[in-house]
């Protein structure tokens, strides 16, 4: 007979998971492994409330997250399950609570955060790159399915176990809960700024979407030295771009004026909207050779007009949060320029209420949880 | 005074244009313009069947003006040349592809990528500079600025180098730019027709390992005896396309009808590239998931500026690359028209203007 979450391992641990596709989270008790000898234990004092733990905890992906042959589905990870519960978030910040024997870069009382990943084959060409995110055998922090039938837990809990490889020191002068949004947020905009050449002064960004994902690659691109434009459907967002993120202009994306005006002026887009949406008109705002890169994840395929493409030489590419050694150096770059995330402090408690506001976009820019002053 | 001896000077020409969306194409006189100071007038000898001349002759671009005399694939012997003309003389064996005109002061004009000027004058069905619509190869004489006409090596063959003006430039441009050129690597090409046979030639010369991505089966044995190819996918064989995936650097994607992208990202190894080269009309899907789960990109290209095309067709002499070709009397284009249309062509139509073309007087 399978153990149930609570037993499956020594250690008892309290989270807040859902159940279900009503993606309505509540108390869940379960229970984390042995600290092994690569392994750190974290109390966690923080989370961040990414949209892909909504989108999880609904299960909305589904099928559609591994589509790469239609009706066929990468062998290392299974569709997103609730059963027996789905315990999310990716952007955790705690205390270094045990060390293992191996473990040479952390020890108790560090401050410390995990990401979007806790595992991977540490083989592949990947791998050896420095280019985790990309091993097809990488595990992600929640959700994912070990090699012995268990599953992860995310940071919706008191505390988590993970191998030292995927752990990062939280920078001295860097906040806890402002940092936390950075371990996702953060590194799925700074990887692509600069794997696709973003950061010479004076080029100019579109960040299409202000949420989590566009406010922390809007101050990003001003710390690289970028001209940086937010292309937004909501103009009330306008005054705080410009007034509070700093940045230099706004577009209102569903105003044809305004984009006629701006048509080839960008060298780059990120865009981080993760509903279905039209590319034609981002396109349209790109020069010569220029790059729309897509961090969110919409459940739908999108419409690619190839025109554009064609004729301005331009090219629509993917990313998927960074590396570790990339994650850490994200993270020194945000401490070096005080870059945070713009928060909301919630307590635990408070979470399905967070999770029908973020639905609505109804966050300035990302909720937090306080983990360590919150009863689970 | 001046404007009498320019008439004076205009040549008659002859070519055959379409008349309406038929696409039908029959005789047509016209007059080429006196040959300007910068330009050169060459006779031609032969023009390339390029797939474009098909959309523009029935105006499914929606930007065709009737008549229509097609041609961006023409090659032919100098015949007269302007006073401040300096890279040509009479005699000399030149090309003329996609464009004949540019701004000449923008900043992609100024770095050579004149493809991508906003202004740029197609070879035909365009208005040039004096408010003339341009008219292209299938006719027996061309004038042309000499910024846009190229030299075609000796050593290569008139008839079986005119597709490369089209079809060659369009695929060496994106083979370079998007480094999809070093030895050692893997790449597909997607549809073995005009564009994609060179693709083959190219990519082969440049030391990359070639994989054709087909669905045609029967033109798997050819592709790989004759061409060189290094394997050869069936795309509407799951099994095949399965147990590539992962495997290629990048994909030149030459297909201009609508056609699936999720099998071609899945071939794509990490950060790998698939670059279009044809241009459907309508949108094609595009899934995200596996775009972003491999770092993997979809570009664009188009042709390429007059210092690369000239610098494609060297490489291409140094490496004796020329179209596959069906060689065709005027007569027969409308014929050739409909065999292109169904794809029936091993791998370009290329017209026999000089010996073919004839006055109907």
């Amino acid at each position: 007979m399978a153990k149930s979450p609570e037993e499956e391992h020594p250690h008892k641990a309290l989270g807040w998971a859902a159940r279900d596709s009503s993606g309505v989270l509540s108390p869940f008790p379960f229970s984390r492994r042995e600290n092994g000898d690569d392994d750190v234990t974290i109390k966690i004092l923080y989370c961040g409330v990414c949209h892909s733990d909504l989108h999880s905890c609904k299960n909305e992906w589904g099928v559609s997250r591994y589509p790469l042959v239609p009706g066929n589905f990468m062998e290392s990870e299974s569709l997103a399950l609730n059963a027996p519960g789905c315990v999310a978030t990716h952007e955790i910040v705690g205390v270094v609570t045990k060390v293992g024997k191996a473990v040479m870069k952390f020890k108790v009382d560090d401050k410390v955060g995990v990401g979007v990943m806790i595992s991977s084959c540490k083989k592949c060409d990947c791998c050896k790159q420095d280019l985790e995110n990309y091993c097809p055998q990488m595990m992600l922090t929640y959700n994912s399915i070990n090699h012995d039938g268990t599953k992860n837990y995310g940071g919706y809990s008191d505390m988590i176990v993970v191998d030292q490889h995927y752990v990062l020191r939280f920078p001295d002068n860097m906040p806890l809960d402002a940092g936390a949004p950075l371990l996702c947020a953060g590194i799925t905009v700074y990887s692509p700024m600069m794997y696709y050449g973003m950061t010479e002064a004076g080029k100019h960004l579109g960040v299409a979407g202000l949420g989590g994902l566009g406010h922390v690659a809007v101050k990003i691109g001003k710390a690289m030295g970028l001209k940086v434009t937010v292309i937004s459907t909501s103009p009330k967002k306008e005054s705080e771009a410009i007034n509070s993120l700093g940045a230099d202009s706004f577009l209102v994306s569903t105003d044809p004026a305004k984009l006629k005006a701006a048509t080839g002026t960008m060298d780059f887009i990120i865009d981080t909207v993760s509903a279905v949406h039209p590319l034609l008109p981002l396109l349209s705002l790109l020069k010569l050779n220029g790059k729309l890169i897509t961090v969110g994840l919409p459940e739908k395929p999108l419409e690619l007009p190839i025109f554009p493409l064609v004729l301005g030489r331009r090219l629509v590419g993917g990313s998927d949060i960074g590396g570790i050694k990339e994650t850490q150096e994200m993270l020194d770059f945000c401490a070096k320029h005080n870059i945070t995330a713009d928060i909301e402090l919630i307590k635990m408690d408070q979470i399905n209420t967070a999770m029908e506001r973020l639905a609505r976009s109804d966050v300035r820019y990302r909720f937090v949880i306080d983990v360590g002053n919150s009863k689970l | 005074m001046g404007e009498i001896s320019e008439q004076v000077n205009q040549k008659n020409a002859l070519g055959w244009a379409a008349r309406d969306t038929s696409g039908l194409l029959s005789p047509f006189t016209f007059s080429r313009r006196a040959t300007g100071e910068k330009d050169v007038t060459f006779k031609v000898m032969y023009c390339g069947i390029c797939h474009s001349d098909l959309h523009m002759l029935k105006n499914e671009w929606g930007v065709s003006t009737y008549p229509l005399v097609p041609g961006h694939e023409v090659v032919g012997l100098v015949t007269e040349v302007g006073s401040k003309v300096e890279k040509f003389k009479v005699g000399d064996k030149v090309g003329v592809g996609c464009m004949v005109g540019s701004c000449r002061s923008c900043d992609n004009c100024a770095n050579n990528i004149e493809n991508y000027c906003r202004n740029y004058i197609l070879t035909y069905g365009a208005k040039y500079y004096d408010g003339t619509i341009t008219y292209g190869g299938y006719s027996d004489v061309m004038v042309v600025d000499e910024h846009f006409v190229v030299r075609i090596p000796e050593k290569l063959p008139l008839d079986a180098t005119a597709p490369l003006l089209c079809a060659g430039i369009t695929v060496y441009s994106p083979l370079r730019f998007y480094g999809l050129d070093k030895p050692g690597m893997h790449v597909g090409v997607v549809g073995l027709g005009g564009l994609g046979h060179v693709a083959v030639k190219f990519a082969k010369a440049m030391g990359v390992k070639v994989t054709v991505i087909s669905t045609s089966p029967n033109k798997k044995k050819e592709s790989i005896e004759h061409l060189g190819v290094d394997s050869f996918l069936v795309s509407r064989d799951q099994d095949e396309m399965q147990a590539a995936m992962d495997t290629m650097d990048g994909i030149i994607d030459t297909v201009s009808a609508p056609h699936p992208l999720l099998p071609l990202i899945g071939l794509l190894k990490s950060n790998g590239k698939l670059v279009l080269v044809g241009a459907p009309e309508k949108p094609l899907e595009l899934p995200v998931f596996p775009l972003l789960l491999g770092r993997k990109m979809v570009g664009g290209s188009n042709i390429g500026g007059m210092k690369e095309t000239q610098e494609m067709l060297d490489f291409a002499a140094k490496h004796n690359i020329t179209a596959e070709i069906e060689l065709i009397p005027m007569d027969y284009v409308n014929t050739a028209m409909e065999r292109l249309l169904k794809a029936d062509v091993r791998y370009r139509f290329v017209i026999d203007i000089a010996n073919t073309l004839k006055s109907s007087s």
